[in-house]
């Protein structure tokens, strides 16, 4: 009985799997002809009646009646369109905690230690043509934690996610989160320091402060320990470390920002430290201050129109896009929400609604850009010979509300396909029916001490 | 040095003028009705057939008359259509719009949810503002109409039917009590969200059925007590030897909901929530539409049977459970339709969100809706279920001129509204929105 309970248990949770390992990894070839496709290809246009060949993980060709080994995987897709995977510059996807929010500087942590690739909404992001990821940490601190970049290998172990080669970031965040203005006021508890956008930035001064006098130990250090071997080396401090890299120029900041005012605030202080913004996140009022973000060459990775939700976005307006790309800055369309992210096309392409942006300009938002400001712009963000085969494949244009996926590939192996998935239902379906009506499953009775299925993590 | 002392000034005002809850430029002048022709469009009926290259008039407040061989009147503001289509206003029938202008750390602007939990005498048409930035920035997106509904409690209050236009909420009212709000008992909750961080299905323990019950007692009661008072009421409307019954403010509102005169929504997204729904509204006699309808699919042939419809606000929610497959929300119109349930598609957003209902639709046509049942769902189909579906929802003859011209498909992104016409009013195409962008889009 035990072992039949236990077995039950095992089914239970590979049946939560849409899409189990073993159907991942079922495609044989290594080879892929996507045929006779409208191809999106971001940077050379759109190509009518086109090839793509993935091979070995990578576009191998992109053009007119391709040849392909035997082997190969043949696709028709007349009628159908082909884009690059879409890159998504704020998520929090398969984090197991998002905020660390006990200290204002939490530059420390990290979001790899945190992975659950068993995220079942990574399934549904791949469903939506999603492949990439950019992880961060949440906004309750002036300086979080670190941010990790990852290929949504659903089914795969999370050491398999990492995107490698990309740029090392950390989350930054000013405004009412950081002030913690939500948090409640509780009678004898001291509230946590900062409480203003005046503190937020003394904050911020204060850690780099420290880190360059922290920077300029080692850098004494190591310049004496040639001549002394002697010499002990100073004490590695974990939360400087990562503010050591970003003045080097080797950690990219993401900042979480909403209203002007911060936002020139961020840039004055960068400025002075001589390090950049890589991209302000959110940055709802960077209309407002669309020069000075150009500027200072800050990206700026935005909602397409979410407003009003506080009072910091009380001014956000959907036409930011359209002034921040005029005045020069690289912009993408995020989603900070497993639900949104599903659907990153039609934010792109309200783009092209509000303010007049051309489709590849509104194309680009959620591909090459974001991909630009996360430093994999060499490999993946547009449809090109020899970058990543990140591609989806739609069955309409991917900017018409009417359009859905049909395949995902990331590294050129299927992770998403909507024929596998619906031909997998009735089975699903089967198992979960049968497993309702296994004892272990069995609603309790009335009068007894309620066991809810233990949930695999609490909610955010 | 004036001429600096009133730039100063000018730039003070409008500093001011942004803020929240100050009237901007479009607030405070109500356009005027007036005879109106737009002429060569296509138009969409929703009702009928599309008409290629046909007029509408519109005259004081209706539409008077829709078709290819339509004259226009002597006098008309004449609108050239070529290119151009014509689309009756979509319809949200799940907000709070006009309660809520900032959700999140201004609560002095918040009003969805009075104290208590049975508050049928909370009317949504008395707190409506009109001069709320949320509703110029939906109607420009070609929202015209809206339910707005209270939230809080078990019984919320009441729920209004209103115009996306006006200066004072007798103006916008299309049905100033269109319906009781009750939040049906929550069911072990979870489930569907916003997708920061995972929000599944929690399990429905004794403890949450006992709960459960407890509260539908609360509504149980104060239900027949309004029964009783009405038949009290009436008794001496009969007969005034009887002692006279007190008038009660509370009680007064709910006669015609337990009457079934009226419609009642139930707030319930679970299967078991809906089923108790249907159950409740069954014993108290009551005419049920469920708001929210998450696990709608799996008590459609009980909605069918019993002809309750579903204002569906969860399309763009996370599914429910884990091994939902990842397109049940999307799909689930389609599914409804074919079962022959009664739905509409709505945001369910307070305000903010709504002017993307077209969005909501169309996910539901890229899984199997058709193109034009998802227009319905967001036109004529919330009409029905409002029982306004005499005045709005469609393009005919003697309905409200709730008018929506378009140079491409009203549900796809990219489409821009070129005119817009509310209640027979031609509506400037401006917000706070395109005035921020006004503002702003050429600082140098």
């Amino acid at each position: 009985m035990k072992r039949f309970i236990a077995k039950l248990l095992f089914l239970s949770i590979i049946s939560t799997l849409p899409l189990n390992v073993a159907r991942a990894q079922r495609q044989t070839s290594n080879e892929t002809l996507i045929r006779n496709a409208t191809v999106l290809t971001v940077t050379r246009g759109t190509l009518e009646n086109t090839d793509v060949l993935l091979r070995n993980g990578k576009i191998a060709g992109v053009g007119k009646n391709l040849n392909a080994s035997a082997n190969a995987r043949i696709i028709d897709a007349t009628g159908k369109f082909v884009m690059p995977g879409i890159i998504d510059c704020h998520s929090h996807s398969m984090l197991d905690t998002i905020n660390e929010s006990t200290l204002a500087v939490t530059s420390m942590v990290r979001t790899e230690d945190v992975l659950n690739p068993t995220d079942v909404d990574l399934y549904r992001e791949l469903a939506g043509g999603v492949t990439t990821l950019n992880l961060l940490h949440g906004s309750a601190n002036p300086i979080g934690g670190l941010n990790t970049v990852v290929k949504i290998k659903y089914g795969r172990p999370a050491s398999e996610f990492l995107f490698p080669g990309a740029m090392p970031g950390i989350k930054f965040a000013l405004g009412e989160n950081v002030k913690r203005s939500s948090a409640p006021n509780i009678p004898g508890v001291t509230r946590r320091y900062p409480n203003t956008r005046m503190g937020v930035e003394e904050v911020i001064r204060d850690a780099f402060t420290r880190a360059r006098d922290y920077k300029r130990t080692w850098d004494e250090y190591r310049a004496a320990a040639g001549k002394d071997k002697n010499l002990i080396p100073p004490r590695r401090d974990l939360q400087l470390e990562p503010l050591v890299e970003i003045l080097e120029g080797k950690r990219y900041v993401h900042a979480h920002c909403y209203i002007a005012s911060e936002i020139l605030m961020l840039i004055n202080l960068a400025d002075e430290f001589g390090f950049k913004i890589k991209t302000f996140q959110h940055v709802l009022e960077g209309y407002k201050v669309a020069k000075e973000i150009a500027a200072h060459g800050a990206g700026a990775s935005i909602f397409a129109d979410s407003w009003g939700y506080k009072i910091e976005a009380y001014d956000a307006i959907p036409y930011n896009a359209a002034i921040l790309t005029r005045a020069g800055v690289v912009v993408s369309m995020n989603s900070d929400s497993d639900e949104r992210a599903r659907r990153l096309n039609i934010e792109a392409a309200k783009a092209m609604h509000w303010g007049d942006m051309t489709e590849e300009q509104a194309l680009k938002m959620i591909t090459l850009n974001p991909a630009i400001q996360l430093g994999i712009q060499d490999r993946v963000g547009s449809i090109e010979v020899g970058k990543d085969a990140d591609v989806a494949i739609w069955n309409g244009h991917p900017f018409s509300v009417y359009s859905r996926v049909d395949t995902t590939f990331v590294d050129g192996t299927v992770f998403f396909d909507r024929q596998e998935d619906l031909a997998r239902r009735p089975e699903l379906a089967k198992e979960r029916a049968r497993l309702e009506q296994a004892e272990p499953n069995k609603p309790a009775a009335p009068g007894t001490p309620s066991q809810g299925p233990r949930r695999r993590r609490p909610s955010q | 040095m004036i001429k600096i002392v009133i730039a100063i000034l000018i730039c003070a005002s409008s500093v001011l003028a942004q803020q929240i809850g100050n009237p901007t430029a479009q607030q405070g002048v109500i356009p005027a009705r007036g005879t109106f022709a737009i002429r060569n469009a296509r138009i969409v009926t929703v009702s009928g057939p599309d008409i290629e290259n046909g007029t509408v008039v519109i005259r004081d407040g209706k539409i008077e008359a829709v078709g290819t061989n339509v004259s226009v009147p002597a006098g008309a503001q004449t609108i050239d259509g070529t290119g151009l289509s014509v689309y009756p206003g979509m319809i949200d029938a799940g907000t709070n719009m006009g309660l809520v202008e900032v959700p999140q750390g201004a609560n002095g602007t918040v009003d969805t949810s009075e104290v208590g939990d049975l508050n049928p005498n909370a009317k949504a048409i008395i707190a409506v503002n009109p001069h709320s930035a949320h509703i110029a920035v939906t109607r420009v997106e070609g929202v015209t109409t809206t339910v707005t509904a209270p939230a809080g409690g078990l019984i919320s209050g009441q729920a209004a039917v209103i115009n996306l236009l006006g200066t004072a909420p007798k103006e916008m009212a299309v049905v100033p009590q269109a319906a009781l709000v009750i939040n049906y008992p929550r069911l072990g909750g979870g489930g569907g969200g916003g997708g920061f961080g995972p929000q599944q299905q929690q399990a429905i323990t004794s403890e949450t059925l006992a709960a459960n019950e407890r509260e539908l007692d609360q509504i149980r009661k104060m239900l027949r007590d309004a029964e009783a008072y009405g038949r009290s009421q009436d008794a001496y409307e009969k007969d005034k030897s009887l002692p006279r019954p007190d008038r009660n403010v509370v009680l007064e509102p709910l006669v015609p909901y337990v009457r079934g005169e009226q419609p009642v929504i139930f707030r319930a997204e679970r299967e078991a929530e809906i089923r108790g729904s249907l159950r409740f509204a069954e014993e108290m006699k009551l005419k049920p539409i469920i708001l929210g309808g998450n696990d709608a699919w799996k008590v459609a042939s009980l909605l069918k049977a019993k002809n309750v419809p579903v204002i569906l606000t969860g399309i763009f929610s996370l599914p429910g459970r884990e091994d939902d497959p990842y397109d049940t929300l999307y799909e689930q119109p389609a599914k409804l339709l074919q079962a022959g349930v009664r739905f509409c598609i709505s945001t369910g957003d307070a305000g903010a969100e709504v002017r993307n209902l077209a969005q909501y639709a169309g996910m539901a046509a890229a899984y199997g809706l058709s193109k034009a049942d998802a227009l319905k769902s967001v036109t004529l189909y919330p009409a029905q279920i409002m029982n306004v579906g005499d005045r709005l929802g469609s393009i005919e003859a003697g309905k409200m001129a709730n008018l929506v011209v378009t140079d491409g498909d009203l549900l796809e992104i990219r489409t821009r509204i070129r005119y817009l016409f509310i209640d027979g009013r031609p509506v400037v195409l401006t917000s706070r929105h395109t005035e921020l962008n006004d503002a702003f889009k050429n600082r140098k």
